[in-house]
């Protein structure tokens, strides 16, 4: 019966989140030091008359006040209309939108999920045997890497492994001539996904392992621990049934919590390889200055984190009884 | 027979402000005694003071001309030699100048920006910490819907209205990462408010006004300054990817900007690696160096993260 | 018929600056059906006794000397055969169960886990048995299936003392186990401790630092100082007449309440326990002993008898029939 309210809390807790989230699309594309009509038609080449302007100020609703603007803005983004795109003329944001979603779900979920897996298992097996080869290894490979630039390692993983071995394509999501399909197109998309995912993964797959190590570590010094060990129980048990379990409920919400730098990272390797994704779409929106793309393209960014913290905090009733009784 | 704690022979008369004193500096030399044990902490101020000593005397390593594409006469695309250490760009400028003149703006950005995101982190720590109650609660609602907000896409959506400018981008980077300070500082003071010497001091009646900073902030300060060093790694690291993206000040030299040339250029499938891996490595041995150093002062100021 | 024969006991905790010493050559004895009560101050060392005798010490800390249990020397055993004996042999009641009871698993599942970890039972007999244990400390069947953030801090010590009596265990090891509840709810704890030990025959090793608690339940009694124990003897002996000053100023630093003598002139002593890395010269106690000589601090004093059965590591011993020490 908790375990409701708990879901029905988070969700409520989300949705006032996500009207923040939208407030502050909305305010910070109004800060803007030039009037956007204008802005739009110099762009363009466009010349317009003080008729067309006008015109065009009022489709944009850029001549109410500013409540009310807000509120067409609130009901345009839950129909999800976010205008035409500026870059890709004629066609709306959400259709631009849809075509570059694909590569970068591949590439983020595929990564995270590396990430999530070997960081957390790493930092399981470190925290337990501390101060050996392995904890040791894994504690200067995290900070070496955490501290590389996302697109410098990008581009030293292009030099190395496909410009100088040439065993990986320098870019792209696909090969440009290809009619391939079933699973040899799955396999070249895997083949121009390798360097991307590599790369994403070797970058934040530090964070994971030090946060479930060092939460490992403050679990394994509570009483309770000495408690399971007293009773005769093998380590292993000890380990996996008590200690990971209970070390696991930290760790979740701030893995949630990274996933915002997760993205970040995935926009300048998306830049180095080319890689068609969202990534690749805001950089080339913010070079064009097309400001209804990025204000869509940086919503997405933090409800998808916003998404991410809501799913940690279920998995996190999930594994621990206590919050479903409160 | 000798007061222990200063050495003075008891009897002489001392100023309470330079008792004070004596025992701030005791602090710093004890401090400095066990920051001294750590080989990582060691390490990392070793490397920022090369860095540093590097980008202050930038102007007797290299020549401002050398930064200038058009009365540089260096080869092109040269990979390191003797005469150019560390190899050319395409337009036949030295990469170690580009290298030396690059850790000034870089270094400076990621140490403003930092203060910036301090400053404003620290001071909604204190006072959601300090005042607690409904203060509390709003302000840390308000810090964890930021935190939702993802870093680097905030940062150039900024940048991207705002313009490029120096300061811009250091306004921008130090807006994105004050929650994280902000929560920690809070919880420190949290802690602190709580200590009996606290309590006390307001029993005896003492106002906010004259507790924060006597009491409070010094207290706090500590864990502000370690987190501070943490800040400019990451901050750094942001520099440069804004820079990278094209989003950085045009008029000046830095890292991430250097980069940004070079991919411009095609340097990863030309094969230019002395282009990318010199500036780039600079970056990642500061942000080392950071780390080290920012783990290192909060294993002293946490001892019990030091059994780790 | 000792159930456990500790000889010259040695624990050294092991820091940056180097191992420390925390239990210096400790002997003792108890027998079957027998109550040793183990008092203290903290850092004294009788909680490192306490875990070490089961091995529980973190990693890197040095043990040396013999403790055998029913016949077999537990710190010279492999770790298999070292978990076999946990808990079937001796168990262990921990203070503050508070943070001792894993907070995300169900009580009975901790309980039915001890079992497991020694026999194969089907699930309704280990259910069964959980039960059982439960009823046997005073709580309902039903709460077998309640987390441990649902019961009041005296519940959860029964369903410690439950859990310690899963697999009949030879010997319990009481450490603190009422330190950290109300006194009303530490009364009803250690009535229940007796009964259950007297009705299951159970050795004990009860480690407090609240003599008072002793009175109540021990049988013999040994206090140890800055690592050894310096007096030794039946509990009724080592309260009325205490032969060592340490055990005087214990005895007497607690309130008695109605006490006029007490109130008069409270017990207790200046200062406090030593430092274990700078332990004083001679007697480790001669800095705050009302009774010090100067040979005290020089030599370190040998066990001198002082009554049958009751040994006293003191100077004052050595001149033949002990002194009543004022309480």
């Amino acid at each position: 019966m908790g375990e409701w309210r708990y879901v029905g809390r988070k969700l409520l807790q989300a949705g006032v989140t996500l009207l923040f989230i939208i407030s502050v699309n909305f305010f910070l594309f109004r800060i803007m030091p030039s009037d956007p009509v204008r802005l739009l038609t110099r762009q363009r080449g466009v010349q317009l008359s003080p008729e067309a302007q006008a015109a065009l100020t009022h489709d944009l609703g850029l001549d109410r006040s500013l409540p009310s603007q807000f509120v067409k803005y609130l009901a345009d983004t839950l129909r999800l209309d976010f205008g035409d795109s500026f870059i890709y003329p004629g066609q709306s944001v959400v259709s631009v939108f849809a075509r570059f979603l694909w590569p970068t779900v591949l590439l983020v979920g595929t990564a995270t999920v590396l990430m999530i897996v070997i960081g957390l298992y790493l930092g399981i097996r470190g925290g337990w045997k501390r101060g050996r080869p392995l904890d040791v290894g894994s504690m200067g490979f995290s900070l070496l890497f955490y501290s590389m630039p996302d697109f410098w390692l990008a581009m030293i993983l292009l030099i190395v492994f496909s410009t100088a071995l040439g065993w990986f394509p320098s870019g792209g999501f696909e090969s440009p001539s290809s009619d391939l399909s079933g699973f040899s197109r799955v396999l070249d998309i895997a083949n121009h996904m390798f360097l991307p995912v590599l790369t994403l993964t070797l970058g934040y797959i530090g964070e994971y392992f030090l946060l479930m190590r060092s939460s490992l570590l403050d679990v394994l010094g509570e009483d309770y621990i000495t408690t399971v060990r007293a009773k005769g129980v093998r380590e292993d048990r000890v380990l996996w049934r008590h200690a990971v379990r209970n070390a696991l409920l930290p760790t979740i919400s701030v893995i949630a919590l990274s996933f915002g730098l997760v993205l970040g990272g995935a926009i300048t390797i998306e830049l180095v390889f080319s890689y068609p994704g969202l990534g690749l779409l805001l950089l080339q929106a913010v070079d064009s200055q097309d400001f209804l793309l990025m204000q869509a393209l940086f919503l997405f960014a933090s409800v998808a984190v916003l998404a991410s913290n809501l799913v940690a905090d279920l998995v996190y009733s999930w594994i621990d009884p206590r919050v479903r009784e409160a | 027979m000798a007061n222990h704690t200063t050495g003075v022979p008891t009897g002489t008369k001392r100023s309470s402000r330079s008792v004070v004193w004596e025992r701030r500096r005791q602090a710093a030399s004890r401090f400095w005694a066990t920051y001294r044990r750590s080989g990582m902490g060691l390490a990392g101020l070793a490397i920022l003071v090369a860095f540093a000593l590097m980008a202050l005397l930038a102007p007797l390593l290299v020549s401002r001309e050398a930064l200038d594409v058009t009365r540089v006469d260096g080869p092109i695309l040269a990979s390191p030699s003797w005469e150019y250490p560390m190899g050319t760009d395409e337009s036949g400028r030295s990469v170690f100048a580009l290298v030396v003149w690059g850790a000034r703006v870089s270094l400076a950005i990621g140490l403003l920006a930092a203060v910036v995101s301090m400053v404003v982190g620290a001071t909604v720590g204190i006072v959601s910490g300090y005042r607690g109650g409904r203060w509390d609660a709003a302000l840390m609602r308000f810090t964890d819907w930021f935190l939702v907000l993802p870093s680097l896409p905030l940062a150039i959506t900024l940048a991207a209205i705002l313009g490029q400018s120096m300061f811009i981008i250091v306004m921008v980077i130090g807006l994105t990462f004050w929650p994280w300070t902000a929560r920690i500082v809070r919880s420190q003071t949290l802690s602190v408010r709580e200590r009996p010497y606290v309590e006390r001091a307001r029993g005896l009646g003492a106002s906010d006004r004259q507790l924060i900073p006597r009491h409070v902030l010094p207290n706090v300060f500590p864990v502000i300054f370690a987190q501070t060093i943490l800040s400019i790694a990451a901050a750094i690291l942001a520099e440069s990817a804004l820079s990278f993206i094209g989003l950085g000040d045009p008029l000046r030299v830095s890292w991430g900007g250097t980069l940004e040339l070079a991919f411009d250029a095609g340097a990863p499938t030309i094969g230019a690696w002395w282009w990318i891996g010199f500036p780039g490595a600079c970056i990642v041995l500061v942000v080392l160096a950071f780390t080290m150093c920012g783990n290192a002062l909060e294993e002293i100021l946490n001892p019990r993260l030091r059994q780790r | 018929m000792s159930v456990l024969e500790v000889s010259d006991l040695s624990v050294s905790y092991a820091t940056r600056d180097g191992p420390v010493p925390a239990v210096r050559g400790v002997s003792f004895d108890i027998d079957r059906g027998q109550v040793l009560g183990l008092a203290g101050e903290s850092g004294c060392g009788k909680s490192t006794i306490g875990l070490g005798l089961l091995r529980l010490l973190p990693r890197g800390t040095e043990m040396a000397g013999r403790a055998v249990l029913n016949g077999a020397d537990v710190l010279a055993m492999a770790p298999s055969a070292l978990g076999a004996v946990r808990w079937t042999q001796a168990s262990v009641v921990f203070q503050g169960a508070q943070h001792a009871l894993d907070p995300v698993i169900r009580v009975g599942d901790q309980i039915e886990e001890a079992i497991l970890a020694h026999r194969s039972l089907t699930r309704r007999q280990t259910t069964a048995r959980t039960a059982e244990l439960l009823e046997l400390v005073g709580l309902p069947a039903r709460r077998a299936k309640d987390f441990p953030n649902e019961f009041s801090g005296g519940q959860k010590q029964r369903v410690m003392i439950a859990m310690a009596l899963a697999c009949d265990p030879d010997l319990v090891i009481a450490d603190e186990p009422t330190t950290a509840l109300d006194v009303m709810v530490q009364a009803q704890v250690l009535r229940l401790l007796k009964s259950l030990q007297m009705e299951l025959g159970l050795s004990m090793l009860f480690i407090t630092h609240d003599l008072s608690v002793l009175a109540q339940v021990a049988d013999r009694l040994a206090v140890m100082y800055a690592g050894r124990i310096v007096e030794e003897g039946p509990a009724e002996e080592v309260f009325g007449s205490p032969a060592h000053p340490y055990t005087a100023a214990l005895a007497g630093a607690f309130p008695r309440i109605g006490d006029e003598a007490f109130v008069q002139a409270p017990g207790g002593l200046d200062g406090d326990p030593p430092d274990p890395r700078d332990l004083p010269t001679g007697c480790s106690f001669h800095p705050r002993c009302p009774r010090v000589m100067d040979r005290c601090r020089t030599i370190e004093p040998p066990s001198f008898p002082a009554g049958t059965g009751h040994r006293a590591e003191c100077l004052l011993l050595e001149q033949g029939a002990p002194e009543s020490m004022p309480t």
